[in-house]
């Protein structure tokens, strides 16, 4: 079956991720039994494929809620000003309360990507959408104005630095004990599935769904909390992964259709497969030093949005 | 049976749907008529509580569409809309699969199957039920809407404008179609049109609406009548018996 294949492809992905680094990790020496070669496996390798697996299906997965919530293609939490928003709401938490847990902080990271989220789509709802395009140039506009505000306060605070911790998702510094939120993000992914029928029929619009006696306020308001809290999730944990909630979402639709229900679960392994692709294309091209994984999904992914704004306008939606 | 009281929808200083009473009887075709703007669209969504209302109640088989759950309502009543957005790409059958959710939740049983496969047929779609609404045309997009109206099978069924796109054979077959949802299932139709001659043709009764307000109502007989209609539409008319129909021309 052919998903059956692709998750073989993953898998495949994944074990080369494990075997991929400065320090030689081998089935030979790992069978030999060797100390150093098994921490460097339990605290470091098997933690970084893990949250690029867990990073990538869930942020290909919000992008998909999102494009419901929106109804429109184009969007995706960083480019909806759910990404800034949760950065503004980490640098908050810097500034006042610099002692505050990784849960709390993800907590605010959510609260403030909620509240971002909304503000984008109460815009949407108030000005005339002539073209779909207009959608991702609100939201990638409203991102800016936040993310002017972050920085502008980072400058002022000597926080720039940290600043890049969010700004570009990269995994090198994930190890044991420093991602495990990210299951947490999982987690949400697959709870998401249980809605994928009532998402899909969000996206149809708001006299669709109560036709069929489904409350709209309230399943826009759960697609809002699990694409917020695993954005946080993710930003806190490594950082912005941007692209993926773009380009896997609409790769799937073109081929399956947005049946949520069947495509979701190719959506969470495709977007698991492509950040895990680009982390060992970020690894390989310049190493021993890496690439950041952000930096790679931005190449190929501002490539695939010009690609998909060119496509549409040929087809005269 | 439709009970309306006093229902209003105000947008700013308009008023839209301005104290409408109307009751509808249970069964039989009823045609909604009027010229644009009327308010026949705003009524019929507040019928299926799409839309708040400023004022007024309406209850549909008893049950206070304002108050009763959303779920439970969408069991009894249905509605196609005129615009139907297309941003989830869905295939015919998948939208018509959807007419099953307010009775399965997702999880469709071989009852469910059978009445898919049913609406499909009913309306000619076997041959598209595996394309996506996007790549179809518009009157074969409307039928596969209709067909997810039917199967969702609900007592009361209303349609904004149900031939919009449809082609002369395929808004005929659609006509027949409800007559036989109301004849034979026993629902009760309503539906809104633009197009006299459908309604009286195959309507029990026909309301007209003007200016937000119901101008008058009655069986296609009492309805369709030169003086009538040009007091609806504002146009003259000449209406003919033409095998025991009266039809209705303003072409001159």
């Amino acid at each position: 079956m052919k998903f059956a294949s692709a998750l073989l492809i993953l898998v495949a992905l994944a074990a080369a991720s494990m075997f991929f680094g400065v320090s030689d990790v081998t089935l030979a020496s790992l069978s030999a039994g060797d100390g150093k070669t098994w921490l460097v496996l339990l605290d470091s390798r098997i933690p970084r494929t893990l949250a690029l697996i867990f990073a990538g299906a869930g942020m290909a997965v919000s992008g998909t809620i999102m494009q419901m919530l929106a109804q429109n293609r184009f969007v995706e939490p960083s480019t909806a000003g759910t990404v800034e928003s949760a950065g503004l709401g980490i640098l908050l938490v810097m500034l006042f309360a610099p002692g505050l847990p990784v849960y709390a902080r993800m907590l605010v990271a959510t609260f403030f990507a909620i509240a971002g989220t909304a503000l984008f789509l109460a815009i949407l709802r108030q000005i005339p959408l002539r073209s779909a395009l207009m959608v991702p140039l609100v939201g990638i506009m409203l991102g800016g104005v936040i993310s002017a505000v972050t920085t502008f306060l980072a400058y002022r605070f000597d926080l720039l630095q940290s600043m890049g911790a969010w700004t570009t998702g990269d995994f090198s510094a994930v190890l044991r004990g420093r991602y495990e939120l990210l299951w947490l993000s999982m987690g949400l992914t697959v709870a998401a599935y249980f809605a994928a029928d009532r998402f899909t029929v969000m996206g149809m619009g708001e006299a669709f769904s109560s036709n069929l006696g489904i409350n709209y306020r309230r399943v826009v308001m759960l697609g809002l909390v699990i694409v917020a809290m695993v954005t946080a999730c993710v930003v806190v944990s490594v950082g912005m992964v941007p692209f993926v909630g773009l380009i896997v979402p609409n790769v799937v639709s073109m081929a399956l259709g947005d049946r949520l229900r069947r495509s979701l679960p190719w959506v969470a392994m495709l977007g698991a497969g492509l950040v895990l692709a680009c982390d060992i294309i970020g690894r390989s091209v310049i190493a021993p030093f890496e690439i950041p994984v952000g930096t790679v999904l931005g190449a190929i992914g501002s490539a695939f949005f010009l690609y998909l704004v060119l496509r549409r306008n040929s087809r005269a939606a | 049976m439709i009970r309306i009281e006093q229902a209003t929808k105000r947008y700013g200083q308009t008023c839209v749907v301005d104290g409408v009473t109307l009751t509808l009887p249970a069964g039989g075709v009823t045609s909604i008529i009027g010229p644009n703007g009327a308010g026949k669209s705003t009524l019929l969504a507040m019928i299926c509580r799409l839309l708040g209302m400023d004022g007024g109640a309406i209850s549909v088989g008893g049950l206070d569409v304002t108050k009763t759950p959303g779920d439970v309502l969408a069991r009894r009543l249905s509605i196609l809309r005129q615009d139907n957005s297309l941003t989830a790409r869905l295939t015919v059958r998948d939208l018509v699969a959807f007419g099953r959710y307010p009775h399965s939740k997702g999880r469709l049983t071989g009852d469910d199957a059978r009445l898919i496969e049913e609406a499909l047929a009913y309306l000619d779609l076997k041959p598209l039920a595996d394309r996506f609404l996007d790549e179809l045309s518009g009157g074969q997009r409307q039928r596969a809407f209709v067909a997810m109206v039917l199967c969702q099978d609900t007592e009361y069924m209303m349609f904004d404008e149900p031939l919009n796109n449809l082609d002369i054979k395929h808004a005929v077959t659609m006509m027949r179609l409800l007559r036989r949802a109301a004849d034979e299932l026993g629902k009760t139709v309503v539906v809104v049109l633009h197009d006299i001659n459908f309604a009286s043709c195959h309507s029990d009764r026909i309301v007209a609406m003007q200016d937000g307000r119901v101008l008058c109502q009655g069986t296609p007989q009492e309805i369709v009548r030169p003086d009538i209609l040009e007091a609806i539409y504002g146009t003259s008319f000449v209406v003919q018996e033409i095998g025991g129909k009266r039809i209705a021309t303003y072409f001159e």
